[in-house]
């Protein structure tokens, strides 16, 4: 007995194209098949299906050992889903094998089977035993469920005259207490208000450490950083990379997102369309990088740090020049200024040709989004040289608290915290 | 590693290989799920409706009704000896959990996409449980049955033991069609629209409304392979009794109903593992 939960070998999944309805008609497909048996009698050794189908997985070989939560990460259209229908065993794969030691539940959506005009105490055991619960289970667990929910008053009410807020609550609470040795889960923290699903993701954490193992879908990436160790980045329908979570998150934005722009880190003012030279084209290009010296192709998490490089020319001898970065919002809006003016220890002494200037930005705590970058640089405290709209960053949503909610509202982050004054000190 | 994991179940994903992988087993699995699906299904049928579970007796009174005027009365079908509306009615109830199951179940995976997209359990379970929630409808127009035998004081003779074999013939034929056409919708929905007239065509291809003794005897034994014609005499035969013995017809039915449902078991198998891609 080793201690693998899921062992995958070459698990491919090969789709048809064709015809845009996703069911068909026998008047449509006859003389189809009609056409297909006579096209294949003729073009014997000849791949003809593979031109109307494609591999929506390709080859996808893991292992995910028991008590590990893994995370799939990947754009729409991945293979994500698929990948986690077979191994929910609602379709089969084209081709491979996955070996799973273990119960397996999976949560491709919380309520599936949910009868409208049945009541909530009715759909807790419809709901469960589709979910694989045996009905003593269900019923040991049936007071937690509905505390959970929060619905005991309604719990004898037709569903259909449920809130969705209410519905949803119930469908998550019996998802929760599902308890397989695997469980399988698609995205379906996006639900509920925001109470609700801090109380899911605290139920999902608890769930993850209490040693089951866990494949985890989302686009969430606050919530796959907080959650999961180990990741699979799946791209194209293959996997693309495995690893632990923060460089699999990595790999996920700078590889994959930037669509294979292997210097989009590197912005060259050669031809900057927005330039306002005085004394000459001083500036020559900015780059970025990450903390850890990575160029940053697509973006940096929310808090992450973030360093420039500035390559410039000093024309001849001089003692007094500074640069300063602005950083605009998507509304234009100036939000942070990085200046050589408020370094206490700036550069002393004559300097002439190339040089670099580097800005360390130990923690880059700005909403997600994209910024427009200024840069501009002055020499005896006039303007020498400026390149407006010269480069542009993107902050990507993180985990930046540390709670697996993503930051949302405002344009900064910054870190804080909450505590109740003590009772006594209250009115005083 | 603790004890309990030695214990663990093992699954094995791989392409479906081979034809005769019926895997009946995983039903036994699932037989709670099972309940539960039928369960729900005798529970919804009659929500929100005025008359609730009465429409399970309407439906074959009101047939057993218009029925007894226009072929007993009107064109004067005869009825081996039995006042017409009992003969009628024998044949109407068992007909009608038939058809009732046909319809149900030949939509039952169509209705049911939502569970077969998201959940995983053997697909068999959707169509047998139409069927089985069906015999709910089937038990109370079967009390209502017995009620009018008093009424018209027929007494069942000594073949009456064989009623339950003749039910379950019922069943496995609803499950044999069943299976078939809630397979083919999942492709090709012109099945639903096939469904209702197929369902009126095979009404008349069966004897509900006159004896099979008005069948020329030499095309008795082809007429059994209709599973529904070995059903109906049998029930006429074990409930009413005068009913000459079926004989080789039964058996005809019954052999066509056991091939009628391996076929369709072995091809809502071959296309269950696509039934989440295609529906």
């Amino acid at each position: 007995m080793s201690s693998i939960a899921i062992h995958s070998e070459g698990l491919s999944k090969r789709y048809r194209l064709g015809t845009s309805a996703p069911y068909s008609t026998l008047r449509e497909s006859l003389p189809a098949l009609l056409r297909r048996a006579g096209r294949r009698a003729r073009t014997i050794g000849t791949n003809g299906f593979e031109a109307n189908s494609f591999w929506a997985l390709r080859e996808i070989s893991f292992e995910v050992e028991h008590g590990e939560v893994i995370g799939v990460i990947g754009k729409n259209g991945a293979g994500k889903s698929t990948l986690l229908k077979i191994l929910s065993r609602i379709t089969c794969p084209t081709e491979g094998r996955a070996t799973i030691h273990g119960r397996v539940g999976s949560l491709l959506e919380v309520g599936t089977g949910f009868h409208p005009e049945l009541s909530g105490r009715e759909n807790i055991f419809l709901n469960g035993a589709i979910m694989g619960m045996r009905k003593t289970e269900i019923a040991s667990k049936f007071d937690e469920i509905v505390a959970f929910a929060e619905v005991e008053q309604f719990i004898d009410t037709p569903v259909k005259h449920y809130s969705s807020g209410m519905y949803v609550r119930l469908a998550f609470a019996i998802a929760a207490h599902l308890e397989p040795e695997i469980l399988i889960v698609d995205e379906v923290l996006a639900v509920g208000d925001l109470a609700f699903q801090q109380k899911c993701l605290g139920k999902m954490s608890e769930v993850s450490r209490g040693g089951r193992t866990v494949l985890f879908v989302s686009h969430n990436m606050a919530v796959v950083e907080r959650l999961c160790q180990r990741c699979i980045v799946l791209h194209q329908g293959r996997i693309s990379y495995q690893g632990e979570t923060p460089k699999a998150i990595h790999h996920f934005y700078n590889e994959i997102f930037v669509a294979n722009r292997a210097d989009g880190h590197v912005f060259d003012f050669d031809e900057a369309a927005h330039r306002y030279s005085t004394v000459g084209r001083l500036l020559k290009r900015i780059e970025l990088y990450s903390e850890d010296d990575l160029p940053v192709l697509e973006g940096i998490r929310i808090g992450a740090g973030l360093k420039l490089k500035v390559y410039f020319d000093l024309p001849g001898p001089t003692r007094s020049f500074d640069m300063g970065v602005g950083f605009n919002n998507a509304f234009g809006q100036r939000v942070f200024t990085a200046h050589t003016l408020f370094e206490p220890s700036r550069p002393s002494g004559e300097l002439e040709g190339p040089q670099v200037f580097v800005c360390d930005i130990p923690s880059f705590a700005l909403m997600p989004g994209v910024y427009n970058m200024f840069i501009w640089m002055d020499i005896n405290h006039q303007e020498a040289d400026r390149v407006n709209q010269a480069a542009q960053i993107t902050v990507l949503e993180s985990d930046y608290y540390g709670t697996g909610k993503a930051p949302w509202n405002g344009e900064c982050v910054l870190p804080h915290h909450w505590y109740l004054e003590q009772p006594a000190q209250v009115g005083c | 590693m603790r004890v309990e994991e030695l214990s663990l179940t093992t699954t094995i994903i791989q392409p479906r290989k081979g034809l005769w992988d019926l895997d009946l087993k995983s039903l036994w699995e699932y037989r709670e799920l099972l309940y539960f699906l039928v369960w729900r299904d005798v529970k919804v049928r009659y929500k929100q409706t005025a008359l609730g579970v009465a429409w399970a007796v309407l439906q074959p009174l009101m047939a057993t009704f218009i029925f007894s005027i226009f072929f007993g009365r009107l064109a004067r079908i005869p009825s081996d000896g039995a006042p017409y509306p009992v003969f009628a009615m024998v044949g109407l109830v068992p007909w009608q959990f038939f058809a009732n199951a046909l319809t149900q179940s030949s939509n039952s995976l169509v209705a049911s996409q939502n569970l077969i997209t998201k959940v995983y359990f053997p697909r068999l379970i959707i169509p047998l449980a139409t069927v089985i929630a069906g015999l709910v409808d089937f038990f109370f127009a079967f009390i209502v049955l017995i009620g009018m035998m008093f009424y018209y004081g027929i007494k069942p003779g000594v073949s009456v033991v064989m009623l339950p074999l003749y039910v379950l013939l019922a069943v496995l034929s609803a499950l044999a069609v069943g299976l078939w056409l809630s397979a083919l919708n999942v492709e090709f929905r012109d099945v639903k629209h096939t469904v209702p007239f197929l369902s009126q065509f095979w009404m008349f291809a069966t004897p509900v409304v006159y004896p099979s003794s008005l069948v020329p005897a030499k095309w008795r034994v082809w007429y059994g392979l209709n599973p529904m014609v070995g059903v109906v005499e049998g029930f006429r035969h074990a409930l009413l009794g005068r009913a000459t013995t079926p004989g080789p017809m039964i058996w005809v039915s019954a052999g066509a109903v056991m091939v009628l449902l391996l076929g369709g078991l072995l091809y809502f198998r071959k296309m269950e593992s696509t039934f989440a891609d295609v529906v």
